[in-house]
């Protein structure tokens, strides 16, 4: 290609030059206009990150209640504090595949018991100290005990044995996990100097920034770590996140330029920031979904039939359109979708069919009296509107459902896992396993839906063990035929992450993940002149 | 002892056991809400063991007058303990948000109040004439608006019609004072729009309410201008009821603007009170609730004392 197309296409990627005069442009040099745009496109792929500037967030889902502590993040803005100063031995990258970071090499026995990981060499703290395989198994250590309240605690529970030895950990299981590398991508698992056992808020870890202050539920300062391992991610000489809690908020301090992206753009105000220029929407479908469960073992929900009428009786689609104003994509009454691995696409789709609906209520023999459907507008956004357009849906099948909206204050611990029929949400986990054993094997503390069933445990620890993936997947093809069929949970929909950035923002790419791509959109991403 | 010392001593008393009940009343409130510290922490993701433990190390296990009275005897002696979320020292975090919360209030005050007494004054100058009237259709329509529309609406038109001013409002320590003015200024507009028609509403009824007396007819009668019988002879004598409307407005400038930060994100005491709530952090919410108390019932025996003093016949009881 000659030189002047080549001036012709760097200026044009980097935005110095509009699409259609760079098109007219190559078409005066002989070059068709599908060939230009074609190569447009891969030079602003490939286009050079830019260093420096400070790069801001604006982020909601944080208090003044937050601490630095890893163990403790729950909420988006922790979670995404914890994502820059922090890093861990492997994350989960937006192929959904596991990612090598402080852990080099990772390999395991043939059964899946035994784990071994190479450190990294060369990998430092912020405070200048060398990452080591003892640092990884105090920060492993201090998540297993109690007190320290870690939200990883049921993950790190499964290791009956840590050690190191040189620059290897290795981490003995109690039985066979072939996932146990998805599962240390959990995001509380930030590797801390000494395991953090002296001060768990220090913030001190290896990420590529550190926390220069900190101001819970207001504002979290950071520059770059000069020394951070990777100069692949990091390019910002600082960055900032700032808690904006309230919508319109957020919304006006992206558009003003006073931050740079947000997380959970409301999905009802979407078409009118389409159209504002210096804004793109980023859309990304996760594993999150909301639910409506019922406890399997109590009457009149023990009835399968009356599952099976209210699972007919939902109109998913009516709800992705009005709920998530349609960013999101309807569920099939499992907790699993094609942003898993071993993802069975050929599980047949449930419709909306009031008649089967009215068929199953009546073979159910249920005495019409109102079924209560309990929601809080804190049980997902739009829980209440959705419980009321199910029972609208419910009343044309002849289903008496009662919609009794109770207080956000309380609900997790009042209604949720309480109440027998009730609106609840779940994040997602990064793997098949863990979102059945959280949630639904017989004995799991946050079986919210009460579903025991022995072939499906049976399957559940078989499928953990398995390294075949054909057969991993037809088990996990059974178990979600179950849950979808005898389970106690309606899943009407997955929901997105809605989020928005600035047209100066580049490197920006789609990680479903978590949002801000994986809590790590601020390192990968960059602020072009 | 003379009467007013004796007066304010008497105030003070009587505020001190009223923060007292306050704080008791506080207490009681936040072990009666559903749920405990424990489980605000964990929410959705609590196990029963996890439970445990953290009601263990947090002392919930205690009886709530042993954790209250521990408490009290830490306030006396200027230790307010830490936050039970996030371990942070208690009086440290309010101390910086008290003056974020402090310097809102005043910006907020020192254009309002000014404002306020002076359009009630020409209010009252020109009762029941245009002037009179738009004053108070503007200020009365201002007030009528919920805060939270007032202030979407000052974000749409100063930050994206006329782009000069920034919708999140954070302040942060090594900000110079003219950058808090221009970070605050937003939520200072909001605020003089929701406190300024009662300020001035009262000037105006209570200037011309004094207008009705024998002495404003002589000082007219003298060939007084309208404006000086207003200022120099009716304003003093209608002083104590102005005063006593404009700390109010200063209290709930101080106390009452939570929704006002939530919205521009401003770091101030009130959105850090609504966080703890909501997490059960009875050790901040008590130290949050008493200072809130402790303002209001401190300003209070101020609108008192000065009404008195403005006052000659209750300066010099017979």
């Amino acid at each position: 290609m000659n030189t002047e197309f080549d001036y012709l296409l760097k200026r044009a990627a980097r935005g110095m030059m509009s699409r259609r005069e760079f098109v007219g442009r190559a078409s005066a040099l002989g070059i068709s206009a599908a060939m230009a745009n074609t190569l447009l496109a891969s030079a602003a792929q490939a286009q050079e990150p830019v260093k420096g500037g400070v790069i801001r967030a604006g982020v909601s889902g944080g208090e003044s209640t937050n601490s630095l502590d890893p163990a403790l993040a729950a909420s988006p803005a922790p979670f995404a504090v914890s994502m820059l100063w922090g890093e861990m031995l492997v994350i989960v990258n937006e192929k959904g595949e596991v990612e090598p970071r402080v852990a080099e090499e990772i390999s395991s026995n043939a059964d899946a018991t035994e784990w071994k990981f190479k450190i990294r060499s060369g990998v430092e703290f912020h405070d200048g100290k060398t990452v080591t395989a003892e640092d990884v198994v105090a920060t492993l250590k201090r998540h297993t005990d109690e007190k320290a309240q870690s939200g990883a605690l049921g993950i790190v529970q499964g290791i009956s044995e840590m050690t190191s030895e040189g620059d290897m950990v290795t981490l003995k299981l109690a039985s066979a996990n072939a996932d146990l590398p998805f599962l240390l991508a959990d995001y509380h698992l930030q590797i801390q100097p000494g395991g953090g056992y002296d001060n768990p808020n220090a913030g001190i870890g290896a990420g590529p920034y550190k926390v220069v202050s900190f101001e819970p539920g207001v504002r979290v300062v950071f520059e770059r770590h000069a020394n951070y391992f990777d100069n692949t991610i990091g390019h910002a000489d600082g960055a900032e996140i700032l808690v904006i809690n309230d919508n319109t908020a957020r919304t006006a301090a992206l558009q003003s330029g006073q931050v740079h992206m947000i997380n959970r753009v409301d999905p009802k105000i979407v078409e009118l920031l389409t159209g504002v220029p210096g804004v793109s929407i980023e859309r990304a479908a996760g594993r999150g979904h909301y639910v409506f469960i019922m406890h399997a073992d109590t009457a009149p929900f023990d009835n399968n039939d009356l599952r099976m009428a209210l699972k007919y009786a939902i109109n998913r689609q009516e709800l992705v359109d009005k709920i998530l104003g349609g960013f999101g994509s309807v569920g099939n009454d499992f907790p699993i979708n094609a942003a898993y691995p071993y993802f069975d696409a050929s599980i047949p789709q449930r419709e909306f069919d009031l008649a089967k609906a009215a068929e199953h209520y009546k073979a159910s023999g249920h005495d019409g009296s109102p079924i209560i459907l309990r929601t809080a507008p804190g049980a997902f956004p739009g829980a209440v509107e959705a419980a009321q357009l199910f029972q609208q849906s419910a009343a044309a099948a002849g289903i008496p459902l009662e919609v009794k909206v109770e207080p956000d204050d309380g609900y997790w611990s009042n209604v949720w896992n309480v109440e027998p029929f009730c609106a609840s949400y779940w994040g997602g986990r990064p793997v098949q396993d863990q979102m059945y054993s959280t949630a639904y094997a017989s004995t799991a503390d946050w079986n919210d839906t009460r579903f025991k069933n022995a072939r499906f445990d049976e399957l559940l620890v078989a499928a953990r063990g398995e390294l075949d993936g054909e057969k991993r997947k037809a088990m996990y093809s059974e178990m979600a035929m179950l849950v979808r069929d005898e389970g106690g949970v309606i899943c009407p929909m997955f929901n997105e992450f809605v989020e928005a950035r600035r047209a100066e923002v580049g490197g920006w790419f789609v990680d479903p993940t978590h949002e801000l791509m994986n809590g790590r959109a601020l390192a990968k991403c960059w602020l072009n002149a | 002892m003379h009467p007013v010392l004796k007066l304010v001593a008497q105030r003070l008393t009587l505020g001190l056991l009223l923060l007292f009940a306050v704080s008791l009343l506080i207490f009681i409130g936040t072990e009666a809400l559903p749920g405990d510290v424990a489980q605000a922490i964990l929410g959705q993701s609590a196990t029963p063991e996890a439970l445990a433990n953290l009601r263990e190390s947090l002392g919930l296990n205690r009886p709530a007058y042993v954790r209250f009275f521990e408490w009290l005897g830490g306030i006396l002696t200027g230790d307010f303990g830490v936050a039970l979320t996030n371990g942070q020292d208690i009086g440290q975090a309010i101390g910086q948000r008290l003056g974020n919360t402090l310097f809102l209030a005043s910006c907020a005050a020192a254009i309002s109040v000014p404002l306020a007494i002076l359009l009630g004054l020409v209010a009252a100058r020109y009762n029941g004439r245009w002037p009179d009237k738009v004053i108070s259709g503007i200020t009365l329509s201002t007030i009528s608006l919920p805060e939270f529309v007032a202030a979407y609406f000052v974000i749409f038109l100063l930050t994206q019609v006329i782009p000069i001013f920034q919708p999140v409002a954070m302040v942060f320590p090594g900000m110079s004072f003219l950058d808090r003015l221009q970070a605050v200024a937003l939520p200072v507009i909001v605020l003089v729009l929701v406190v300024l028609a009662h300020m001035m509403r009262m000037t105006r009824a209570a200037i011309l309410n004094v207008m009705q007396s024998a002495y404003i007819e002589t000082a007219e009668l003298k060939g007084l201008s309208p404006m000086r019988v207003i200022w120099q002879h009716a304003f003093p004598n209608a002083i104590a009821p102005i005063i006593s409307v404009v700390v109010l407005n200063l209290a709930y400038l101080v106390v009452g603007v939570v929704v006002v930060e939530v919205v521009f994100g401003y770091n101030a005491l009130g959105q850090y009170l609504v966080d703890h709530v909501s997490k059960r952090d009875l050790p901040v919410v008590q130290a949050v609730g008493l200072i809130f108390a402790a303002v209001y019932i401190g300003l209070n025996i101020l609108a008192d004392v000065i009404s008195i003093i403005a006052n000659p016949r209750l300066r010099h009881p017979k």
